[in-house]
């Protein structure tokens, strides 16, 4: 509530010596709300990100997806990619391998790969798929926990989709054909293991295989429109 | 059992445990609803003392609201009745191992014919089944060597392959509906992705080995036996002599005119449709995929000649 100050605290120095300084005038009235805090500060405050720079943000984000990186590329059993799910790396691993499933110009009428939707539709929508298929045969796996991880996994193969491209800059025969076949494969197989290790977990154990199934049919899709691109 | 019998009780044979999505859904709806109306209840008797709605008051205000929240309520319950998954859930009910009994026997004709066959009402198998044929199907485009865009392949092969599974079924349910056969809209979906089976195991095989004696040959036997089946299971479920021709005549003409089909109309039919697609000033398409040694020996001749000439 509202208060006034006290007359002149001059009159006491002795006790209180620091006050001796203070002079508040008697005309300007103080004003203020008076209100003891109850309890401890909201748990809340201590983890605010609103005030923050943006930069801490962007390096905790950027830190966050990393980190799951390197989890699907050395596929251990840690519930890291489980428990903090984000879809940012999943959207930037579609969007680089959409990009560079990319034919020749976009006017061309003959090029050798398929649009970009229709790559981010078939990850998407195979995704959603197979979660709502593991929720079916009663996974306990949330459904951006799934959605998170098969997003991830599809790493290997955005790097075999790298690859492939720089066989294809050096030559277009049967021997490259060969070792683009053995990379897609290699990265297909690191794929639908290191997506089992995290998703298998969550299924009843007897029904395992036919989690995993689809995950390999999913995989086999995305190699298939790996290796069969042509640029022109 | 009932081989003696000269009436064959249709009405108790099948055993309906698992019940229709209505069913389950309403229960489901019942049970959230009555938890929503004791919170709603303490909720809404305080609002109602405001008296407007839209700025409408008074009686207009009090209807207004009411329409509102019966809306909502009918809304709500058709969206948590069709959007909740948890009523596909009793379809998916498979262990591995009965999917693996599932898919041998839909191989295997039954002999008996006079007493109704059980079906699994199961969808696992079938939408794996319908998706392993897609992709089938997209490996055999490339193994083909035809240059088409695999955009639109794509497209064309998922929604021939479920246009297929889900369009037939629809009819042939139709059809029993029809001539009185005992069979649900679940068995008639899982017994055709079934079937489906041979289609993969043919079009696997060929694709890979391009004979066309060899296709013949597998078409008959294999697409035959899944056929033979899935009719053995449709008859002894039907009664009447006129009512099984139908139904069995157009099941297995639509599943083997669907192998033919998708072994050797796909290419060009596909090809058709980009050709209408971008219109009559494109030239036509040309598979040129035998040509490209030709081609390719005149291009780079023609191009050491004029490199020569230049050097």
């Amino acid at each position: 509530g509202k208060g006034r100050a006290p007359p002149a605290l001059s009159a006491r120095p002795a006790q209180f010596p620091g006050l001796a300084d203070v002079s508040v005038p008697q005309d300007i009235p103080v004003e203020g709300e008076i209100t003891v805090p109850v309890g401890s500060p909201s748990p809340d405050e201590d983890f605010s990100t609103l005030d923050e720079p943006v930069r801490d943000t962007i390096m905790r984000d950027l830190k966050a997806v990393g980190k799951k990186f390197v989890h699907v590329l050395y596929p251990r059993k840690s519930s890291a990619l489980l428990r903090d799910w984000d879809l940012w790396g999943p959207l930037v691993l579609c969007v680089s391998l959409a990009l560079m499933l990319q034919g020749g110009s976009a006017d061309s009428k003959d090029d050798g790969g398929p649009q970009f939707a229709e790559v981010f539709v078939i990850i998407w929508f195979g995704a959603v798929v197979i979660t709502l298929n593991s929720k079916l045969l009663g996974g306990t796996i949330s459904f951006f926990q799934s959605l998170c991880v098969l997003g991830y996994c599809v790493l290997p193969l955005t790097v075999a989709m790298l690859l492939c491209r720089l066989v294809l800059l050096l030559g277009s025969g049967t021997g490259a054909f060969v070792l683009r076949l053995l990379v897609v494969l290699a990265m297909f197989a690191w794929s639908t293991l290191a997506s089992t290790a995290f998703l298998a977990d969550s299924q009843p154990p007897s029904r395992r295989a036919l989690a995993v199934y689809p995950i390999f049919l999913f995989y086999f899709v995305i190699s298939w429109m790996i290796l069969t691109f042509t640029p022109q | 059992q009932g081989g003696g019998s000269a009436v064959i009780d249709m009405e108790n044979m099948d055993d309906t445990s698992g019940s229709s999505f209505e069913d389950m859904g309403e229960m489901h709806q019942r049970m959230k609803e009555e938890e929503e109306e004791e919170a709603e209840g303490e909720a809404g008797a305080g609002e109602e003392e405001d008296g407007e709605f839209l700025g409408m008051k008074g009686l207009r205000g009090q209807l207004g609201r009411q329409m509102w929240q019966v809306g909502k309520r009918q809304a709500s319950r058709a969206f948590s009745l069709y959007a909740n998954i948890d009523i596909l859930r009793p379809y998916f009910d498979v262990e591995p191992v009965q999917v693996r009994a599932r898919l041998l026997e839909s191989m295997i004709p039954v002999k008996m014919i006079n007493f109704p066959q059980k079906i699994a009402g199961e969808l696992y198998g079938p939408l794996m089944l319908v998706f392993t044929l897609v992709a089938i199907l997209l490996h055999g485009m490339k193994t083909s060597d035809t240059i088409i865009r695999e955009g639109t392949l794509m497209g064309t092969a998922i929604g021939t392959c479920f246009g297929y599974w889900l369009g037939v079924s629809s009819f042939m349910y139709f059809l029993a509906y029809l001539c009185n056969a005992q069979i649900t809209m679940v068995q008639m979906l899982s017994l055709l992705g079934y079937g489906l089976f041979g289609h993969c195991i043919t079009l696997f095989v060929t694709y890979n080995i391009h004979f066309h004696s060899l296709f013949y040959i597998f078409w008959l036997v294999v697409g035959g036996l899944s056929t033979l089946r899935m009719v053995a299971v449709l008859v002894s479920r039907t009664v009447g002599h006129t009512q099984r021709l139908i139904l069995c005549g157009t099941l297995a003409a639509l599943h083997m005119l669907f192998l033919l089909y998708l072994h050797f109309a796909y290419h060009k039919v596909v090809e058709g449709i980009l050709d209408t697609l971008e219109g009559p000033n494109m030239p036509p398409f040309q598979r040129v995929a035998r040509d490209i040694p030709v081609v390719s020996n005149a291009v780079l001749n023609t191009t050491a000649k004029a490199i020569a000439l230049t050097l």
